[in-house]
């Protein structure tokens, strides 16, 4: 029993590595007033370059900075359009997922070897594998935390650091500044458009390498929609954990846990048929959806940035 | 020298109409420089793409197949788009609307004149049951719709497929996944080659929604609350039946189509009906700035996009995700485009601070 609580656990941690990345990184971006919903385009994105690269190069370290960049190029052409060029943030986020998806599936069937008819699809390539930290791995359940990859290991710092930055440190006040009241935030001296661009583009890095670490550690090699929609559970996640890194664990752990459950009924040949296993995600999403609105309006204590979606217009009349 | 952006007085007819053609052309362009890198011909590529959809009249009548659900999608989610309410759920609609009108196609056992008819009825209906809940939720209780729309699509694609690959296989169809075909009397209408009866149901529908948004106090009240929702309270518009109201509707039109979908071209319920026409809608709605008039005409564009970019792939070997990037593409510009219809670029010379009206860049 307590080996399948441990792997159950494992699996979890496994499965909520990039929901964790991606979250955080919708975190900072949304904290500055800046709504990004192509999501499911830059994790695609992310995924399929960061396993081109891995194959290509052998080199897991030149595919997660691939992965990076992408990231940074997709926010970036967000960040032009919502910042500077104020467009509608919800359209634009939409057309970066709707590009990003179409692009991927394009270089999925473009970059493979020619021995492979140029796709990307059924191929191995290097992967992250677990390391089981001496010691600390072979405890039971909470062992789990210490038989993770690399990546996994990363995302346990980056949640107490992003923490830490947000709420700690100058920056972060001048981040969370801009996304409740940038005009305020401007006169005090803070660059309103610097910090969105560096919101939005740092967020956007994270975001992708949630997609590498699906493509490169979880289900290993390119599959088409490898995401299955996870960019969009993100977004749900992101209003779960109410704009805070240290409780984006906990949600994205809390939806790992769902997949993982799934994973053990469908390989214990339960009766329920796998299809409503695998609506559970999305109906649960709509379920914490629907609970947090509704504790968020009851409680009016901690809400979306105030000045989320809405483009700062400087000194106009 | 900088840059300063003006607001306009007023959008001249001209700009709202010359902005999103250069911006077009201007998407194209971007496309050609990925096709450069791809190694083949930008030209040859975009001429192959032309012919394939509107070259010839087999050609077209494909294309016009492929626009019909667009057409109608697109519809569904400019009434919702109008009212800022982002109903990114299209697609769910329509395949739970394909679903509801195969369900009644097979096995409510109507009298043969009322199979059709019952089966694109009760396909509205179910595509508008899948609209109302997120509306419900939204309208009631805040809660976001972009996240209870979009899930519920997922939702409904699994379902119609447990349907097709478990209880509603057909016993004879040697293992495809997909329903027994239906019954002749649920045959949707074909008007010439595959093009369906859709096609009307959409231009007579574009034709009503223009006339309601302009012509009727519903039209005013869904502007408004897009406008400007506080104004909206101001004037006593019930904003939240409203909303419930006008995604019933919407849902009901995407339903429409997912009914058209089967009965009309596939004639049951396989794979393929749920292939991203509810996305591809909002491009469509947006392209066409929202007017129903014009989405009959995006759609058309756009649907020659994915028709010609399949005729791509098998003259040019190049892969069909092509025509997926092009639509993407075509936004960008067309976003970023949008400031330029309400402002305008203003080169000033010398460092005249603060003299400036409209915002630095």
């Amino acid at each position: 029993m307590i080996a399948l609580i441990t792997s159950i656990f494992t699996i979890t941690l496994r499965a909520g590595t990039s929901l964790i990345y991606a979250t955080v990184g919708e975190i900072f971006t949304e904290r500055s007033g800046i709504l990004n919903l192509g999501l499911e385009g830059m994790m695609l994105m992310g995924a399929v370059s960061a396993f081109a690269t891995a194959y290509y190069t052998g080199s897991l370290l030149a595919a997660v900075v691939a992965a990076m960049a992408v990231g940074i190029v997709l926010s970036s052409i967000h960040a032009f359009l919502s910042i500077t060029m104020r467009a509608n943030q919800v359209v634009s986020g939409l057309c970066i997922t709707i590009f990003g998806s179409g692009m991927a599936s394009y270089l999925g069937q473009r970059l493979g070897p020619a021995d492979n008819s140029f796709y990307l699809v059924g191929l191995v390539g290097p992967r992250f594998i677990p390391i089981s930290i001496s010691g600390l791995g072979s405890i039971p359940i909470l062992g789990a935390v210490f038989n993770q990859d690399i990546l996994t290991y990363i995302v346990y710092l980056i949640v107490p650091l992003s923490w830490v930055f947000l709420y700690k440190t100058r920056d972060g006040l001048n981040l969370r500044a801009v996304g409740e009241n940038p005009g305020t935030a401007d006169a005090m001296g803070v660059n309103v458009f610097l910090v969105r661009y560096a919101a939005t583009i740092l967020g956007g890095m994270l975001v992708s390498l949630g997609g590498a670490h699906l493509s490169l550690a979880y289900t290993p090699g390119w599959a088409e929609n490898i995401t299955g929609g996870r960019g969009w559970i993100v977004i749900a996640l992101v209003i779960f954990a109410m704009w805070n890194p240290a409780r984006a664990m906990l949600g994205a752990v809390l939806f790992g846990g769902i997949n993982a459950v799934q994973f053990r009924l469908q390989a214990a040949g339960t009766t329920i048929p796998a299809a409503f296993l695998n609506m559970l995600p999305y109906l649960a999403t709509i379920v914490v959806l629907v609970v947090v609105t509704w504790w968020e309006n009851l409680s009016k204590r901690i809400g979306a940035p105030a000045a989320l979606c809405k483009p700062y217009i400087r000194e106009e009349k | 020298m900088r840059f300063v952006l003006e607001k306009r007085e007023r959008t001249s007819q001209t700009v709202a109409v010359l902005v999103p053609i250069a911006s077009f052309l201007f998407s194209l362009l971007l496309a050609a420089v990925l096709l450069v890198i791809s190694r083949v011909s930008p030209i040859a590529t975009y001429t192959a793409m032309f012919k394939g959809a509107f070259g010839t009249w087999p050609n077209f009548t494909e294309t016009l197949v492929k626009a019909i659900p667009l057409m109608l999608t697109g519809l569904a989610v400019s009434i919702a788009f109008r009212m800022e309410f982002w109903n990114i759920g299209a697609e769910g609609q329509l395949t739970l609307g394909g679903v509801a009108a195969a369900w009644v196609a097979l096995f409510w056992g109507l009298p043969v004149w009322l199979v059709l008819p019952a089966a694109l009825v009760v396909g509205m209906l179910a595509g508008a049951v899948w609209a109302g809940i997120p509306a419900f939720l939204n309208a009631h209780m805040k809660v976001n719709e972009t996240l209870t729309t979009l899930m519920l699509n997922y939702v409904a694609i699994l379902l119609s497929q447990h349907l097709y690959y478990g209880p509603w296989r057909d016993p004879k169809g040697y293992g495809f996944p997909g329903t027994a075909p239906f019954p002749e009397s649920a045959w949707l209408l074909r008007i010439t080659g595959r093009v369906h009866l859709g096609l009307v149901f959409a231009v007579i529908l574009a034709f009503f929604l223009w006339l309601a948004l302009n012509r009727t106090r519903w039209g005013f009240e869904i502007k408004i609350i897009g406008k400007n929702r506080t104004a909206a309270r101001f004037l006593g518009i019930d904003i939240a039946s409203m909303i419930v109201v006008s995604l019933l509707v919407s849902g009901a039109v995407s339903g429409l189509a997912g009914a058209c979908e089967v009965t009309g071209i596939s004639r049951r319920l396989q794979q393929g009906l749920s292939i991203g026409y509810g996305y591809t809608a909002i491009i469509v709605a947006w392209l066409a700035q929202l007017n129903p008039i014009a989405i009959i005409f995006v759609a058309i564009l756009i649907a020659g996009l994915s028709v010609g970019g399949d005729q791509v792939q098998m003259i040019m070997g190049l892969p069909s995700a092509m025509g997926l990037v092009l639509q993407g593409m075509i936004l960008f510009p067309m976003l970023a485009g949008a400031l330029f219809t309400e402002h305008r670029l203003v080169i000033m010379r010398g460092a005249s601070k603060g003299s400036g009206e409209g915002a630095a860049l």
